[in-house]
């Protein structure tokens, strides 16, 4: 053991100490967080409702941005570590080579937590993982349009997210699953929109064309919301009315897919909430309080949101957050 | 008047195209038909003419920079830098023009900025571009702050997604700066001085050819060229995507210059040929949509394209074909 | 038996490129102890021959025998395996190895399976001394001259081969103290029995040593024979297949002609290049530039042209004082030059006969006052007609002419530009003879054009017969100047040898 774990061990077990009488909140516990970086609207909305919801609690949250690389995650987390802060919340960048930081930490008795993505690590190591159901995303809005078009025909495209990437699988396989049985859906062509506005255009582009100006397609399924805006732009284009000639469901719920659905363009979304560090501080409080160990994977709600849901107010609300 | 002779129309780029949307066609019969629809042409070979315009904007100017024995890894990170700051431009009020006007210039100051690590401190083009590539992103998400800004002014959605005379906005861009830049390259001799350049640096210091200025113009028009591209494509989307605008479409437009037959160790060049080569690419994107291969197959059946694409145009493709000759002359002497 | 006079022979060696026939039936054949001299224009299928005769080509018709058997030679290792070795003109060694490493590379003697270097070295010191030098066989073979460095190719290729030994032009880049050496070394090769090919554009060599000589034109054998029987005019007329006019002039072209003064350089140099010189150049004059490689001749004339601009002195031209930073002043003021090393500085290899012509114009004209594709055309066609430029096309890529009409075609470059004062570099190294006529022809005509020039050139015949003035460079530094009458190589070479106040005239 060497002496910074020493010093670290000795630095949180006297802040253990102080604070073993008064831990019933979070009112003044120092919080590391390892954010990996502001590679999207999505992770900058993460990062400003994590912090929001720090300073409601009252909690010193010490944040650190890895820019998209691991060992700038590794060296934060070992920061935090020697700083004897209350607990860690990691939003890993990969899913391999944490075990050994890991164990540095729970040597030193710092509780981790995982946000928004898992680690192949013993599941010993950290407290809980906090992350959204990709394939129940996916199934919710199957769901929705298999409750929207009942039993009429339909034709649907899927704009597919990068090709072998964990959310496009999953978001593939649950959309599948709600149709599953529902032989008057079927999905007719499915291309990667690689996440993106521009791609989603020129594939959807592609999808008009092939399938007779666009007029066989009843619907568009995008595994996200940003290649759901590019393909209504293509809608438009080619002179159909997205929302009403094709439909179009998405998933993330950020800003830009409640304007589109304001203007009725859009017709429903499922949230990736950005709120992990809610339920997180909610488990931690717990397990500080009096030792209740959370379960170790806790799911973040998949909410469904329609025109009926006022779009522009989530719009509005959304804009502040760094979508 | 010198008349265009037959070889030159029957050269491998404009086969390897024509072969490409025939492949197309024979994949997805409708690809050549085309309707008019709001005042515009609407089909599959319009799509491969609009999506092909940023690429091929990139070629235009990555084919002045190759000539020179360079290459620009650049223009990808500053489409992203030029189209955030049209983006943020027009959203923070400023009229369309001189947001435009703005990128543009931005555009222009990355390209100079490479220029002078080439030409003045001798930095090699691909490590002195490669410092913008990187640091470009990253200055692209300063900008915008790592969201999509989204806007919604008429005259810079117009650049992206308008048309003229019925043809897509950026596909009439691209054709305009491929006109007028080769005719000030062809019509001076300024091509002739890249050429030069490219082919024996030494050599043209010695005929008195100032290489440096050289430099700094093929650079700085290939910023330029970039700074069009990436307002194109943000006015195509309505919004300046940091994070993806231009995401290794630097390789696209080196891929393309190549196809279009321009050597990377410099020299002769083509920029209508780099076009058509931006323009092969695209159509090859675009069929592979509408023929319904799944998403999977897409990089596979691309680079098999391209080698099929290159071997047609390695000297040693057309050896069988000059053997075969040489036999039959040597049979008739006998 | 008639074959079993030959050591190495060539029997009807047919090659063919694309459509083109390099080698049109040629017989061939090499005795032993004979030095036997290749000779031909670039083109006339020297290099092809020679590439058949150890393996690296593979004939399409004919065969090779070795002893009077016929053999297939796959490579040159192969080759070597038949008792032929070559050395090339550029040395194919590893500079950056010792010298017995270079002798030994590939077959080492080794003690209990590792190199012996004391061993090698020791055999290397026998080896080298029987070729006349006593150098210490560990140090570095870069650090040794060029001379010395082919003198171990030539000890290497014969340890390995030790029948054939083909030289394809070993003395180009030496200069005339060290061809006498590699002579020395050539004759005693050929004493002990090895039969030599030898391949050069010199003459002189080729008299000096060679006892027989098989002359090539245009892929086809045009004569084999003994040398004694064969004038110089002989030779040059078998490969030129014409006459052409030698001067063989030993005095200096007068100097009262022309006296205006054109250039004066006064304590001009740059500092660790070449030391302050003073030099007063006429118009219609032609300063010869004499001096071993490495003297500074080259360095000179990249001051004067800028292109490594001057650090001290000054440069009155037609008596007004200019600087000259950058190569682009020089040409302004109506400099030009032709470098030395034509492949590296002088020509655009992939660029047209026509922009190769017109590029020093143009680079004048600047970027928008752009010729015309007709203009350049015209342009070229003047020039590659008065300097008689053998090319297919204008359109065709420089880098496929031989090298002399390369070198034609750069003289054309700066001619175009219309010049006042014109720099040549070593303009007659490595182009065949009837390129090295015209192209001294052409210097006299435009000496007496009143153009002035300043040409460097370690063919010192060539020199005297065309300058009116001979500048001495040694150690960077400009040593002599000579002028008047009976200047010969001989006295040149003792002001090259020896101390300025000695060499006076």
């Amino acid at each position: 053991m060497n002496i910074i774990t020493k010093l670290a061990i000795a630095a949180s077990l006297a802040t253990a100490l102080t604070s073993v009488s008064l831990a019933q909140d979070l009112q003044g516990k120092v919080i590391g967080f390892s954010q990996i970086g502001s590679e999207s609207g999505w992770r900058a909305a993460e990062t400003s409702v994590t912090k929001q919801q720090a300073a409601d609690r009252g909690i010193d949250l010490k944040f650190a941005d890895a820019q998209q690389k691991q060992e700038n995650q590794i060296k934060a987390i070992r920061g935090f570590i020697a700083q004897g802060v209350d607990a860690i919340m990691v939003a890993p960048v990969v899913a391999t080579g944490w075990d050994d930081v890991l164990t540095e930490a729970k040597e030193a008795e710092i509780p981790v937590i995982l946000l928004d993505r898992g680690v192949d690590a013993p599941e010993d190591l950290y407290l809980t993982s906090v992350a959204s159901d990709q394939v129940k995303e996916g199934r919710v809005a199957g769901e929705w349009l298999v409750a929207e078009i009942g039993d009429a025909d339909c034709k649907v495209v899927e704009l597919q997210g990068t090709v072998g990437s964990t959310p496009a699988i999953n978001r593939k396989q649950g959309f599948e699953e709600a149709i599953a049985g529902h032989d008057n859906i079927t999905i007719a062509r499915s291309q990667t929109g690689d996440f993106t506005r521009s791609k989603g255009k020129e594939v959807m582009e592609g999808f008009i064309k092939a399938e007779n100006g666009g007029a066989d397609i009843c619907a568009v399924y995008a595994h996200n919301d940003d290649m759901a805006v590019g393909a209504i732009q293509a809608i438009k284009d080619a002179g159909l009315k997205p929302g009403t000639d094709i439909k179009v469901v998405s998933i993330d719920a950020v800003p830009d897919i409640f304007a589109a659905m304001a203007a009725g363009e859009a017709n429903a979304t499922v949230e990736l909430t950005p709120n992990m560090a809610g339920p997180a501080f909610d488990a931690l409080s717990a397990y500080l309080a009096d030792g209740t160990a959370p379960e170790k994977f806790i799911i973040t709600e998949s909410k469904l949101y329609t025109p009926a849901d006022n779009p522009q107010g989530e719009y509005d609300t959304r804009k502040g957050l760094g979508y | 008047m010198r008349r265009v002779p037959f070889e030159r129309l029957a050269n491998p780029q404009l086969l390897a195209l024509t072969g490409v949307l025939l492949l197309n066609w024979l994949l997805f019969p409708n690809f050549f038909n085309v309707t008019w629809q709001d005042g515009r042409f609407f089909g599959s070979i319009i799509d491969v003419l609009n999506r092909g315009a940023p690429v091929a904007i990139l070629a235009v100017g990555m084919t002045g920079v190759i000539a020179t024995k360079g290459v620009d890894l650049s223009v990808g990170a500053i489409m992203a830098v030029c189209g955030a700051v049209a983006a943020t431009m027009v959203v923070a009020g400023y009229p369309a023009p001189i947001a435009v006007g703005a990128a543009l210039l931005a555009g222009l100051a990355c390209g100079l900025w490479n220029g002078f690590l080439v030409a003045v401190l001798d930095i090699q083009p691909i490590v002195a571009t490669l410092v913008l590539m990187v640091a470009g992103r990253g200055i692209a998400q300063l900008i915008t702050e790592g969201s999509i800004v989204t806007f919604n002014d008429p005259v810079l959605i117009f650049i992206g997604t308008g048309s003229f005379l019925g043809f897509p906005m950026a596909a009439v861009i691209a054709v305009a700066l491929m006109v007028s830049v080769t005719l000030l390259v062809r019509r001076s001799a300024i091509g002739l001085f890249v050429q030069a350049i490219g082919v024996n640096r030494a050599a043209a210091a010695l005929a008195g050819i100032r290489s440096r200025m050289l430099l700094m113009l093929v650079y700085g028009l290939s910023g330029l060229c970039a700074a069009i591209a990436g307002i194109v494509v943000a006015a195509d989307i309505r919004g300046a995507d940091a994070n993806n605008s231009g995401l290794w479409l630097e390789l696209d437009a080196i891929l393309a210059v190549v196809i279009g037959g321009t050597s990377l160790l410099g020299g002769r060049f083509s920029i209508p040929m780099a076009v058509v080569g931006a323009l092969i690419i695209q159509a090859m994107n675009t069929g592979i949509l509408v023929s319904g291969f799944p998403p999977e197959f897409n990089l596979v059946v691309k680079a098999g394209m391209i080698i099929l694409i290159l071997l047609i145009q390695s000297p040693y493709a057309a050896l069988p074909f000059r053997r075969r000759l040489v036999t039959t002359s040597k049979a008739t002497a006998k | 038996m008639t074959e079993s006079q030959y050591v190495l022979e060539a029997r009807g060696i047919i090659k063919i490129f694309g459509g083109h026939i390099a080698l049109d039936a040629i017989d061939f054949g090499l005795r032993a102890g004979e030095v036997h001299a290749l000779l031909g224009e670039n083109g006339a299928g020297k290099s092809t021959l020679i590439k058949i005769l150890t393996g690296a080509y593979q004939p399409d018709g004919g065969a090779v025998l070795v002893d009077g058997e016929p053999v297939t030679l796959d490579n040159p290792l192969h080759a070597q395996t038949h008792g032929i070795g070559t050395v090339y003109q550029e040395v194919n060694l590893l500079p950056n190895r010792s010298v017995a490493e270079n002798l030994y590379l590939g077959h080492q003697p080794t003690r209990f399976g590792l190199v012996d270097h004391r061993q090698m070295e020791a055999d290397a010191r026998v080896l080298l001394t029987r070729y006349g030098l006593t150098l210490d066989p560990g140090s570095e073979l870069g650090s040794h001259s060029v001379a010395v460095q082919q003198i171990v190719a030539i000890a290497r290729a014969v340890a390995l081969s030790g029948k054939v030994l083909i030289l394809d032009e070993p003395t180009a880049s030496l200069d005339r103290n060290e061809v006498e050496r590699l002579f020395e070394v050539i004759g005693e090769l050929k004493r002990s029995g090895l039969a030599i090919i030898f391949i050069t554009h010199f003459l002189d060599q080729v008299f000096a040593i060679a006892d027989r000589v098989t002359v090539l034109r245009n892929g086809q054998l045009v004569e084999t024979q003994m040398l004694d029987a064969l004038s110089r005019t002989d030779v040059v007329r078998l490969m030129l297949g014409k006459d052409i006019a030698f001067n063989g002039s030993t005095d200096l072209e007068p100097e009262s002609a022309h006296r205006e003064v054109l250039l004066e350089f006064s304590g001009y140099g740059r500092k660790g290049t070449v030391s302050p010189f003073d030099l007063t150049i006429h118009k219609g004059e032609v300063i010869g530039v004499a001096g071993l490689l490495g003297s500074g001749r080259t360095e000179l004339a990249r001051i004067m042209f800028g292109a490594d601009p001057a650090d001290q002195g000054t440069l009155r031209i037609e008596g007004a004082s200019e600087a000259i930073r950058h190569t682009t002043d020089a040409i302004g003021h109506r400099f030009g030059f032709c470098p030395e090393d034509r492949k590296a500085e002088g020509i655009f290899g992939d660029l047209s006969v026509r922009e190769n012509i017109v590029i020093a114009l143009q680079g004048k004209l600047g970027w928008f006052r752009a010729l015309n594709r007709d203009e350049q055309l015209e342009i070229a066609g003047k020039f590659s007609e008065s300097m008689d430029i053998r090319a297919a096309s204008l359109d065709m890529p420089i880098k496929l002419l031989s090298g002399g009409n390369q070198q034609k075609a750069i003289l054309s470059r700066w001619l175009a530009t219309d010049p006042a004062f014109l720099i040549l570099d070593e303009p007659t190294r490595g182009i065949d003879v009837g390129a090295h006529a015209e192209i001294v022809r052409t210097i006299n005509r435009l000496r007496d054009d009143g153009m002035a020039m300043l040409v460097i050139s370690s063919e010192l015949d060539e020199v005297v017969a065309y300058s009116s003035r001979i500048v001495v460079m040694r150690d960077r530094e400009m040593v002599a100047e000579l002028h008047g009458k009976n200047i010969n190589p001989g006295i040149i070479v003792q002001a090259i040898a020896n101390h300025p106040d000695e060499a006076v005239s």
